[in-house]
């Protein structure tokens, strides 16, 4: 659960990061994701990394799509009318997926059937495809930013966009590229976690709160913090469920997420640090 | 004298309301440097943001080689061959200084010619050869303004904007800036357009100069005759020599006009 809340706060910081609008769509896109990836597999009879490969390259082009059609248009107006719309946004595409796939609640056939069992410990392939998952998207993205003329060029972007257009570093494709990467992150991470909770229209709500803590969690703003933020959150509700009364649940980790930001406003990995004059 | 590789006539370029250059005029020489001087809020910045694309003009043209670029997307402007080194450096804080310089040559590609100019920008400034490892954050005022004059040559620009270099320098270290700026200019052939508040600077090194105030050009000359009026000894020289750096603000008692 903890990857999954990591890599949807990995989304919603990548957009932040580059383009300081907080995308609240972003767990519906995960729901879409995972419903064009049942589709593919359920209706269409296609094997499941063919359609796991078709729903994140669609979701991530949808996801660019939005910006250059939608969010470029309100940049500059005020947070709070950009927070609204991305809402509205979610709600629209969780309409969407109502009317097209219905609301029932979906299986989605997975090849990780089977179990593992080390040193007397179970584990399921599905747990660990969602930790593979994981692990495999944020070493790849992290190379991307970091060893990419283009990954290099979003990093720089984020820090400094008015430098960047001085650089002639093509900022609105930029941000559609980050659109981009961000929902097929998403996608990603709601056809991992489509055998845990099952595909149905709102799957995408709850995570979405949770991965947002998470973010702040690991300082909006942060790469690494996200995911690790993610974690964290995975691993209180883990435990809070294990040990604590019915309830704690799904609120230990605001509990924590609100210490937190008593004892530390910044984040786990949050900086304060500013530019020197 | 052949036609001026950059020739702004008449703009007028506005905040909202507030119009902040009232019909500017100036040609820029190939190969020469010309400085466009004044105090704070004279309306530098804008108009060199104006020459790059960053703000558009409400009236008038910019005319680089001969093509109208006025309302051009910067990144347009920027791959034609105009580089703006940005008041108060812009550096991009959490790359390293190498990574700074090569999106500075982002538009490029050709890598043999990109390593090139990679020697030669650590030739003319060895402490980012030094640092090329170290985040651009964490480099001092005076080593992020030679990354961010790097950076912008790393295009391998036609013409060079640059806005007020000397921000926030030691004396010392304000003189091997503007020294590098001239070797680049001979060495490489690189015009350039220099705006400055320290005007004793900027006209030891510049070609030509334009005085620029509340949004008007009030004078405009070679810089030698430029060092001579009384006006500017006055009230851009003067104030030099009473050592005020940083906030140099004066009362402004206008001769000219
Ligand atoms: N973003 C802005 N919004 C509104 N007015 C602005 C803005 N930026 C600049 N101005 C106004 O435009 C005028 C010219 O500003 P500009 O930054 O070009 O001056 P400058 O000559 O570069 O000054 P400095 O030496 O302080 O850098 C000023 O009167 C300023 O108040
Ligand atoms: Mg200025």
């Amino acid at each position: 659960m903890g990857c999954i809340y990591g890599l949807v706060a990995l989304g919603f910081v990548l957009i932040y990061k580059a383009t300081e609008l907080v995308n609240f769509a972003q767990g519906d896109l995960l729901m879409l994701g995972a419903f064009v990836c049942y589709m593919s597999v359920a209706w269409w009879g296609l094997p499941y990394w063919a359609g796991f490969l078709i729903a994140v390259v669609a979701i991530a082009a949808f996801g660019a799509l939005l910006d250059a059609l939608v969010l470029r248009r309100v940049i500059g107006q005020p947070q709070f009318a950009v927070v609204m719309l991305t809402i509205g946004l979610g709600a629209m595409f969780r309409t969407f997926a109502s009317v097209t796939w219905g609301s029932e609640i979906y299986t989605l056939p997975t090849p990780f059937g089977g179990v593992w069992t080390v040193g007397g410990v179970t584990l399921s392939h599905q747990y660990l495809s969602i930790v593979a998952g994981t692990l495999i998207l944020c070493g790849g993205l992290y190379a991307f930013f970091n060893h990419t003329r283009i990954g290099i060029a979003m990093q720089a972007t984020s820090q400094n966009q008015l430098a960047a257009y001085y650089m002639g570093i093509p900022v609105k494709l930029i941000f559609s590229l980050v659109w981009a990467i961000s929902a097929g992150v998403a996608a990603a991470a709601g056809i991992l976690l489509a055998p845990v909770t099952l595909i149905d229209i709102n799957m995408g709500l709850a995570v979405a709160l949770k991965a947002f803590a998470a973010a702040v969690l690991g300082g909006f703003g942060s790469i690494p913090g996200a995911v690790i933020g993610g974690i964290v959150i995975g691993l209180i509700e883990l435990y809070a469920g294990a040990t604590l009364p019915e309830g704690f649940k799904d609120t230990a980790p605001y509990i924590v997420l609100l210490l937190m930001l008593i004892v530390r406003p910044q984040g786990l990995f949050g900086t304060l640090a500013r530019k020197k004059v | 004298m052949a036609e001026p590789i950059l020739k702004v006539s008449n703009i007028e370029t506005y905040y909202g309301p507030i119009m902040a250059i009232r019909g500017v005029s100036f040609d820029v020489p190939k190969s020469s440097i010309v400085t466009i001087l004044g105090a704070n809020g004279a309306g530098k910045t804008t108009v060199l943001k104006t020459v790059s694309g960053v703000m558009d003009p409400q009236k008038g043209n910019v005319v680089f080689e001969g093509r109208e670029i006025q309302r051009q997307d910067p990144d347009k402007v920027m791959r034609l061959g105009i580089s703006h080194v940005p008041e108060g450096r812009e550096v991009f804080p959490f790359l390293s200084v190498r990574e700074n310089l090569a999106m500075g040559a982002y538009t490029r590609r050709d890598p043999d010619g990109v390593a090139q100019d990679l020697e030669a920008v650590f030739g003319y400034f060895p402490v980012l050869k030094e640092r090329a490892d170290q985040r651009a954050g964490s480099l001092s005022g005076g080593e992020q303004q030679m990354l961010a004059i790097s950076r912008a040559l790393m295009a391998r620009p036609k013409v060079m904007l640059l806005d007020e270099p000397s921000l926030g320098l030691s004396p010392k270290l304000v003189r091997d800036i503007f020294e590098i700026v001239v070797r680049i200019n001979r060495e490489r052939g690189v015009t350039i357009l220099l705006v400055e508040q320290n005007a004793n600077m900027a006209l030891q090194t510049a070609d030509y100069g334009y005085v620029l105030e509340v949004g008007r050009i009030v004078m405009a000359d070679t810089c030698q005759r430029l060092l001579e009026k009384e006006d500017i000894k006055e009230f851009y020289l003067g104030i030099k020599e009473q050592g005020a750096r940083g906030k140099r603000r004066w009362k402004k008692r206008k001769t000219w006009r």
